[in-house]
């Protein structure tokens, strides 16, 4: 349970910089906090709240309306299997069925040592190479039975550390813009308005 | 760079070369620094935004659009040119969403644009923001997609620096801020009022309508204009060639090139750039060049035109071209350039009851005909499926679907605010009028239920 870090902070004002209102900032943020903590806590909703000017209520309202954010820890690897239309035609069920078999975990489960939660998920827009899966939101296409062992032996044993990072970060690279550069046009602009 | 590559092995499907007709927003896709900024200048990227802030007016650039006739991607089909139109005149200011959150069943187009092309999408932006006089953009991609995010980022970061965005671009008086933001996992975000509600950071229900546009009534209730990635994409190719010329590609009723996404059992599926309008979909699937034939060779036994909300279509179907005019008339929609194929293998039951709960679990909450009606379709077909159906329940179906959608009809009525519940009706309306007599096996016990896993 944990607020943001001083430096989560600092990046927190820099992207609510980029929005006329802060509020609109809100989903980036609440990725910010479940990339600290793995999942998104109530202490890091709270301190959400206080940044943004807003109660900690519509912070929760926000957040529990998608699913990508997690209220308790996870697995250090959320798998995502998709069983939707296109993957269900070419053996996605199957795929999920080995999967369960291979972690002893229904969807939605975590292993006991935390390496793995499993779900059962909508189209991931990988369609003409399905059946398809994400780990952490990096996608496997294609994928066999086979090729699930050996994928699940590699994030054991730490060998896809450089490609896939644990669960709660997403992009790895930020948008960047120097000072001089930012034309503000966007709050320039809204704070004209609301003066009307 | 800082961005990561996909690793060795991992097989990203590039589409194969279109011989007929000229590429256009694939052109980049087999050339691997693509989505680099240097990569893209020297392919003549950003040529198309310095010639229309420094030689044309923003109404000529939007003149141009309109003369492409370029349809939106996104589902809708709406002329974007008309679209931006709709600003009221003298209300600002003005934004301009991208909607990057590509989540339709049987939908990879988006994706594969913002990952290979960035900064094709980043100038199509721009372009459209100086025609309609936008005083911020917003990229919003979907929550899931994060080498998307990664690469746009990057690009952006890029275009900053090399002053393509921000601060007087190429030197001029014209400055745009681009912020890059992301959802966090709902499909209903895609409808563009959804989207904005996102955008303001609150839980992602469509908005009452009217107003019926965003145009009037938008982000923070200013003008917005709400585009799909691959409607903006097409931006630079106009401007560069002209409206005329774009609008000489393709059919004259769906202009252009399109990309689509054809999935399921044939035996090269992948994304196709296609012209538009023009191309039949028998070509696509049998055509070598195109997905080679039905698997083992197969033959049809259903297809989806245009995404998971879309009827089915059927052999009969197999040569119309993909036209929007035409498969409008014909009863159903090309939708977000979506194809799945079924053979003759296809439980369709089981297909149907897939696509059914996909909405059911999609749905938002906000209006009772979907909320309540999803659920029950989708309980309803599972237990069919689980072997405990009733005689009464195909009926009952279609009953519940009346509901949602009175009539059937198509283009379906609403009893909701969002399309959302209407589309889950498409696949039940499809399958159990065609295929009644499946549903009666299962019914009658003839198809043994299916087994427990696990």
């Amino acid at each position: 349970m944990a607020r943001l870090s001083d430096a989560n902070v600092a990046l927190a004002k820099e992207i609510i910089g980029r929005f006329p209102r802060p509020k609109s900032a809100l989903i980036p943020l609440l990725h910010l906090a479940q990339e600290q903590d793995g999942y998104v806590t109530k202490d890091a909703m709270a301190h959400l709240a206080e940044l943004l000017d807003v109660t900690p209520a519509e912070v929760y309202g926000t957040a529990s309306f998608y699913e990508m954010f997690k209220f308790e820890p996870v697995g250090r690897y959320c798998i995502n299997v998709c069983t939707n239309i296109s993957c269900q035609l070419l053996g996605g069920w199957e795929l999920l069925h080995h999967a369960e078999e291979v972690l002893g975990i229904h969807p939605g489960g975590t292993t006991p040592d935390g390496m793995f939660t499993l779900e059962d998920v909508e189209c991931i827009a990988a369609c003409t190479e399905a059946p398809a899966l994400q780990v952490n939101y990096r996608y496997r296409y294609r994928v066999t039975a086979e090729d699930f062992d050996q994928l699940i032996d590699d994030l054991r044993n730490g060998r896809l550390n450089d490609e896939i990072p644990p669960h709660g970060t997403l992009a790895r690279v930020r948008q960047k813009v120097a000072p001089d550069r930012w034309a503000n046009t966007g709050t320039e602009a809204q704070a004209k308005v609301d003066a009307r | 760079m800082s961005e990561h590559e996909p690793a060795a092995g991992q097989h990203i499907w590039v589409p194969g070369m279109v011989p007929i007709g000229p590429k256009m927003i694939t052109s980049r896709f087999d050339q691997p620094d693509a989505h680099t900024y240097e990569g893209y200048v020297r392919t003549g990227g950003y040529e198309a935004l310095r010639k229309a802030l420094t030689t044309m007016t923003p109404e000529q650039v939007h003149a141009e659009v309109k003369a492409a006739d370029l349809l939106g991607r996104g589902g809708a089909g709406f002329p974007a040119g008309v679209k931006w139109g709709f600003c009221p005149p003298g209300v600002l200011p003005r934004y301009l969403v991208v909607n990057g959150d590509e989540s339709e069943p049987g939908t990879y187009k988006d994706r594969l644009l913002m990952e290979l092309d960035p900064h094709q999408l980043i100038e199509g932006v721009v372009l459209a923001s100086y025609a309609v006089g936008c005083a911020q953009a917003f990229v919003y991609v979907r929550g899931e997609m994060a080498l998307a995010q990664e690469r746009l980022a990057q690009a952006l970061t890029d275009a900053y620096a090399s002053g393509i965005v921000g601060r007087n671009i190429f030197g001029t008086d014209f400055s745009l801020d681009v912020t890059l933001t992301w959802g966090a996992g709902a499909y209903i975000v895609g409808e563009e009022t959804a989207l904005i509600e996102s955008l303001e950071g609150n839980r992602g229900m469509p908005r009452l309508k009217p107003p019926y546009f965003p145009a009037a009534k938008g982000l923070y209730m200013q003008p917005t204009v709400v585009n799909n990635v691959e409607t903006l994409s097409n931006l630079p190719w106009i401007i560069t060639n002209g409206g005329d010329a774009f609008k000489a590609i393709g059919a004259p009723t769906s202009t252009g090139m399109r990309m689509f996404a054809v999935s399921g059992h044939v035996n090269r599926p992948g994304v196709y750039e296609v012209p538009n309008g023009v191309t039949t979909f028998r070509q696509l699937f049998e055509a070598p060049e195109y997905c080679g034939g039905i698997r083992d060779g197969g033959t049809v036994k259903a297809f989806i035109p245009g995404g998971a909300s879309a009827m089915w279509f059927f052999e009969e179907h197999l040569d119309l071209p993909l036209d929007k005019p035409t498969v409008d008339r014909a009863g159903s929609m090309l939708g977000s350039g979506a194809v799945v194929v079924m053979d003759q293998t296809t439980d369709v039951v089981k297909a149907c009851w897939r696509v059914v709960r996909f909405f059911a679990r999609e749905s938002c909450g906000k209006c009772t005909p979907c909320r309540e009606g999803t659920t029950w379709l989708e309980r309803i077909l599972k237990r069919i499926i689980e072997g405990y159906g009733r005689r009464e329940d195909l009926d009952l179906l279609l009953d519940v679907c009346d509901n949602i959608s009175p009539g059937l009809a198509w283009p379906p009525r609403q009893t909701t605010i969002c399309p959302l519940g209407p589309s889950a009706v498409s696949p039940i309306a499809s399958a159990v009028l065609r295929f009644r007599d499946e549903f009666e096996a299962y019914l009658s016990g003839a198809v043994p239920p299916e087994p427990a896993h696990v």
